[in-house]
């Protein structure tokens, strides 16, 4: 795929997902738009968390860590008795998450492979329970957040989040936000000194990259953008509670970057559209529609290794012709560089 | 037998002992009971082909993971250009002119040959912070990758992925990465290995432009090809020195004979 199709597709795809608050009825309720906001915002995390994994080689069962500190940070710090500016609470509560992305990977930076994640987990667990037995940010239960923040310029609110298709909007400008800056950084110097550390570190420090310190960079960025997922759902649902930070959380992500394929930021926003939609699906259908779930996964696992988005390109592959060079093509954007 | 006297290349050819690009000053490195390598002491000199052989298992890569600071020595010093650089991580000891290529291939494989040398050449103008700047924009990684592409001779490849290269194409790539860096000091551990005849000679070429310019040591196994290179030679066994001279005065050697043909006759 050459950057302009990319482009192109992907304004394509976020004009579409924003046109859905102006569908007709049965699709443009709010049900469906409170649908699409859950989607975005973990397609959101997913992107951070493929971002890690998928182009760093990173695997981290912890990312839920960041989701969750930017989410409470918002119910903290927000006014409790008027709207709080989301002019500073955004910025304030995506930093919390780099801060926390910053010495949390400090530490956990110094592991490898299988120890990596068990000790990504452990922090995550960590955090999980400071959210869950300090008074401060209400147990179990959680804290409510009772005014959404605003954006406001002067008296004038371009977007007013109270408003669901405004909020969905707003949630759709951040999706693209992410997705840009992003594909940016993939396509900088940085961007392919983490793919070239997901490859083969030895030969990344061989050439002269302080390989840590990328591995941290993106480390931190990972969790800057799992902290605007968190603002964004602290920002929705009025409410925050520790099971953000639960590692069922963090293995969620992780799955959806899987079942779209890793190593492909358009990977990550379809595996999390998957993931919502069918979990959706399947608890309409039957209590027992984990099963469902992860018999789907396993499935998709064992038919398209690279994902839903290597399926795709493979089909689509074969269709053109059978036998043009397969590994020119690979399931991932940074092979066409 | 272990403890040879420092090389006496400089002295030899009336240059000072600091000319020398790169120095291991009784270097040695114990892996719990095992000493594999053991006060080697040896002196890289510019625009030469220093070769270090021995048998397997001699500690010939341990040297090189020494040298390179993969590995840090339990005794000895590593010198750069006349620093002490014993204490410097790898890629510290890279950004000063510290270049090496490995024995087994290690390359990025789903990447390009040109990405590849064009990653490698971007460790001098790294710039993370740019992140909105494209790395194809770096005409500095991308030119020293095109440099290092024509000396290697895979110009021709540049837009294959790396997996796709020939055993000994990829061989020539390890190289070109490592010319990619624009290094000072070269340490190429056995560049020739698997290699067919006509690649060797394509890559002994190589090795002999490169002489102009780059202090070498080369590890290799292929003694036709050593002889026919290498400007001095280091002989190793069981981790230590025991002989360090001149081609034929290595060739001359008794103990250096007793090692190869007592084992190997």
């Amino acid at each position: 795929m050459t950057t302009r199709t990319r482009i192109i597709g992907w304004i394509v795809a976020l004009g579409l997902i924003a046109l859905l608050p102006l569908l007709p009825a049965p699709i443009g309720t709010p049900f469906h738009m409170e649908l699409g906001i859950r989607i975005i915002i973990l397609a959101i995390l997913a992107l951070s968390l493929q971002l890690l994994v998928g182009f760093t080689g990173l695997v981290s069962l912890g990312h839920a860590a960041f989701f969750a500190a930017a989410a409470y940070f918002v119910a903290v710090a927000a006014p409790q008795d008027g709207p709080g500016s989301g002019w500073w609470l955004l910025p304030a509560s995506v930093l919390c998450a780099a801060v926390l992305a910053l010495l949390i990977g400090m530490l956990v930076l110094r592991t490898k492979g299988i120890y990596f994640i068990m000790v990504t987990l452990a922090f995550a667990q960590l955090v999980y329970f400071v959210l869950h037995d300090f008074p401060l940010f209400g147990g179990s239960d959680g804290t409510y957040i009772y005014f959404r923040p605003e954006f406001a310029i002067g008296s004038w609110l371009p977007m007013d989040l109270g408003d669901a298709t405004h909020l969905y909007w707003f949630n759709v400008l951040m999706l693209g936000l992410t997705v840009l800056i992003l594909s940016l950084v993939l396509r900088s110097r940085l961007g392919h000194a983490l793919i070239g550390i997901k490859h083969n570190e030895q030969r990344m420090r061989a050439a002269g990259f302080r390989t840590d310190l990328y591995k941290l960079a993106s480390f931190v960025i990972a969790g800057a953008f799992a902290g605007l997922a968190g603002f964004l759902y602290a920002t929705q649902h009025g409410y925050v509670n520790p099971e953000m930070a639960s590692w069922h959380q963090s293995a969620n992500s992780l799955m959806m970057i899987i079942l779209g394929g890793l190593g492909s930021l358009p990977g990550a926003v379809i595996g999390a559209i998957t993931f919502v939609l069918l979990s959706e699906w399947f608890q309409a259908i039957t209590r027992q529609w984990q099963l469902l779930l992860g018999g789907f996964i396993i499935l998709v696992v064992a038919v398209m290794p690279n994902g839903l988005v290597g399926g795709l390109a493979s089909l689509r592959r074969g269709r053109a012709r059978k036998s043009v060079a397969p590994a020119a093509r690979g399931n991932t954007e940074e092979v066409s560089s | 037998m272990s403890a040879q006297p420092r090389d006496t290349l400089a002295t030899r050819q009336a240059q000072p002992a600091s000319a020398a690009l790169l120095e291991a000053r009784g270097l040695g490195r114990r892996f719990g009971a095992l000493q594999a390598v053991s006060d080697v002491s040896l002196s890289l000199a510019p625009d030469a082909i220093h070769a270090v052989i021995g048998t397997n298992g001699a500690g010939k890569s341990t040297l090189i993971n020494l040298l390179s600071g993969e590995l840090a020595p339990t005794s000895g010093q590593v010198r750069l250009m006349g620093e002490d650089v014993s204490r410097w991580s790898q890629p510290r000891r890279a950004q000063a002119g510290l270049g090496r290529s490995y024995q087994r291939n290690n390359i990025f494989p789903p990447l390009t040959v040109r990405e590849n040398c064009r990653l490698a050449a971007q460790a001098h103008a790294q710039r993370p912070w740019q992140f909105w700047e494209s790395a194809q924009a770096c005409a500095q990684s991308q030119s020293q990758a095109d440099d290092a592409m024509e000396r290697a001779g895979l110009t021709q490849m540049a837009k294959v992925p790396a997996a796709g290269l020939s055993h000994g194409q990829k061989r020539q790539l390890e190289v070109a990465m490592c010319l990619a860096t624009n290094p000072r000091v070269l340490l190429l551990d056995e560049p020739l290995a698997g290699m067919g005849p006509e690649e060797s000679d394509r890559m002994l070429n190589l090795l002999r432009g490169l002489r102009q310019g780059h202090a070498i040591l080369l590890v290799e196994h292929d003694m036709d090809a050593v002889f026919a290179v290498a400007d001095r030679i280091t002989v190793m066994v069981n981790g230590a020195v025991i002989a360090s001279d001149t081609p034929d005065a290595v060739r001359a050697n008794a103990d250096v004979q007793r090692a190869y043909l007592g084992e190997h006759a």
